[in-house]
């Protein structure tokens, strides 16, 4: 069992690697989590090391500061390292967060029929509908600033796609008689769902979950530039908030508002790459395009 | 009659979830951390009797449940309470904004559609060409881009380098005492920037949904059989492939909507264009309460409203729809 598990793991990477995207996408990766790492550990960012002068604020790149410098004079490329590590940080908590609930809804409203079930299913109807920019925002500006609130609102607002994933087929497979089998050999349903059901449900969500991390980051990095963002954790939207509110898109210092953005794009790109390759692989039907 | 009365069932929903979405705001807007009349007092030493009086101005002496009735009662009959900065009513601070928001959003949705399933045709035609691996990794990367950075890169270069297009707002100061057409310019060219950014970033769904379900629908047999009679590819395309094409793109365009209000919001604040999204990101800031609860309430009947309407359509278009 555990071998063929292992025979289908490679075989997925081969498809993956043998994808020109999915490659870029995997390199991207590699680079990005590598630099998130090492990075600050190089060239460690000091947020009290602020300019002296008025020459020294948004001033642009030098020997000294490759990047320029921030608003308050501190150095743009040592801020945009450690930044890496706030935005990865927040996206991969947040996903974890959705694909535990998106799971838990998915296989409880999926495996049993009846009132909590339909509940379940309602809920999920009703917060797949609701824009997603406009509740983060309303979220995140009742609750408050910080890190975790950040994670918290995108997490708990992200699930409802998994479960619906999730659900139709767990409702499917629920049907089968292998199913039934089991059941009657005096099983519990806990232990039909862990053992029997979820470990044919989960592939399924591999391709979503990677995208779900994607839309995390980009989420963390709009509520972030909107100001809803932790002041004292420093992640890329955060830079490009400050930069936005002091005015370094009217005084062309390209420096500070470049940077922190092409991190985002080539993040989100790396796991949107990643994800859409592994879709690709794990969807028969669109094996084609 | 089936349809119909899947219809009917539908709209029972949208009015269950618009309910929802109006308890959703009460319950969260009074849950939240924080005494609302400090907030208002902004001072701890405030006497009992002044904390009696707002009471009794707010409602807040109501019991919950009373209270929740006022706020149904008010929020179908549009009334959405006093803006806390602007001081006014909510309602009429909307009622201004809502056109520029609407205006912005029509041009930037109908060019949307129509790049993205053009560029959509075009690449599921010549399917592993250069030009669609080119167009896909192309739409790849719009979707990654942030909303509000495009906007700002844009102003960047176009505004303050190139100085080709206005970088906020929606008249230059003085305009609207030059003459009508002058205006019209104007306002035009303020659009401009905010409307590129939008299809730059939330084109990409189109695309990818046409590209794919037409590369689907293209190695159908029916399409053989179409090209066997001796149908141009165009005519094949237009007349068999692209109305099975239709419904996973009216599916899609219930995903946008949710979208591009998200990106209304991030080119909005960007640009400050005086819209809907500028005035929640300034509640925001402000935290203007009552601003907010209500821009969230219309964005949210806005985006159910669009699938409801996209259900209908779908229900319409595809026959295999009878009973669900």
């Amino acid at each position: 069992m555990s071998k063929m598990k292992e025979k289908k793991r490679n075989e997925v990477w081969e498809q993956m690697w043998g994808d020109g995207l999915g490659r870029a996408g995997i390199i991207l990766l590699a680079l990005i989590l590598v630099i998130s790492i090492i990075g600050p550990i190089l060239f460690p960012f000091d947020a009290k090391d602020v300019g002296t002068s008025a020459a020294q604020i948004m001033e642009a790149p030098s020997a000294e500061h490759i990047l320029g410098t921030d608003e308050m004079g501190r150095d743009v490329f040592r801020e945009l390292l450690l930044g890496a590590r706030v935005s990865l940080f927040v996206g991969l908590t947040a996903t974890a967060i959705s694909i535990l609930v998106g799971a838990l809804v998915g296989l409880i409203s999926g495996f049993y029929s009846g009132f909590m079930s339909n509940m379940l299913m309602r809920i999920t109807d009703f917060f797949i509908a609701l824009p997603v920019l406009p509740m983060i925002i309303v979220l995140a500006a009742v609750f408050g600033q910080s890190i975790t609130i950040t994670i918290a609102v995108i997490g708990l607002t992200s699930w409802p796609s998994t479960a619906r994933i999730i659900r139709s087929q767990v409702v499917s497979i629920r049907e089968r008689q292998y199913i039934e089998r089991i059941r009657a050999l005096g099983a519990k349903d806990s232990r039909i769902i862990m053992i029997h059901i979820l470990p044919n449900v989960l592939p399924l969500i591999y391709a979503n979950t990677v995208l779900v991390i994607a839309g995390s980051i980009l989420s963390e990095a709009t509520l972030a530039f909107l100001g809803l963002g932790d002041p004292v954790s420093v992640s890329w939207g955060t830079m490009l908030h400050y930069a936005f509110v002091t005015g370094a898109a009217g005084r062309g210092a390209w420096w500070y508002l470049v940077p922190p953005g092409i991190g985002i794009v080539l993040v989100v790109l790396a796991f949107t790459l990643i994800g859409h390759t592994l879709d690709k692989i794990m969807n028969p039907r669109l094996r084609e395009y | 009659m089936s349809k119909l009365k899947y219809i009917g069932k539908k709209l029972m929903q949208l009015i269950l979830t618009l309910y929802a979405i109006i308890t959703f705001n009460f319950i969260l807007f009074r849950i939240m951390p924080g005494d609302p009349i400090r907030l208002l007092a902004r001072s701890g030493a405030i006497s009992a009797e002044s904390i009696a009086r707002i009471k009794e101005l707010f409602g807040l002496d109501q019991p919950m449940w009373m209270q929740y009735f006022i706020y149904l009662k008010n929020i179908v009959t549009g009334q959405f309470g006093i803006s806390m900065t602007y001081r006014q009513p909510v309602s009429s601070i909307i009622a201004e904004r809502m056109a520029n928001t609407v205006t912005l959003l029509a041009v930037a949705t109908v060019l949307i559609i129509i790049i993205g399933i053009g560029t959509g045709i075009v690449a599921a035609m010549r399917r592993g060409s250069r030009l669609d691996k080119t167009f896909v990794v192309a739409s790849m990367v719009g979707w990654s881009l942030p909303t509000f950075w495009t906007g700002l890169l844009m102003i960047v270069v176009f505004g303050v380098f190139l100085k080709i297009f206005p970088i906020s707002g929606i008249l230059t100061p003085g305009m609207q005492y030059a003459t009508y057409s002058q205006v019209i310019m104007d306002y035009a060219k303020h659009l401009v920037m905010p409307t590129i950014a939008l299809i730059i970033v939330d084109m990409a769904q189109f695309f990818l949904i046409t590209r794919s379900t037409l590369v689907d629908v293209l190695t159908e047999d029916y399409m053989l059989t179409a090209k066997g009679k001796g149908l141009s590819p165009r005519k094949a395309l237009w007349r068999h492939a692209m109305p099975n094409a239709m419904l996973p793109i009216i599916t899609t365009l219930a995903l946008y909507v949710s979208l591009v209000i998200g990106g209304a919001i991030q080119v909005e604040t960007v640009f400050s264009f005086p819209g809907m999204g500028k005035l929640m990101y300034d509640a925001v800031l402000k935290r203007d309460y009552p601003i907010l609860e209500a821009s969230f309430f219309l964005m949210a009947a806005v985006t159910v409203t669009a699938n409801f309407i996209s259900d209908i359509f779908y229900t319409i278009i595809d026959p295999r729809v009878k009973d669900i």
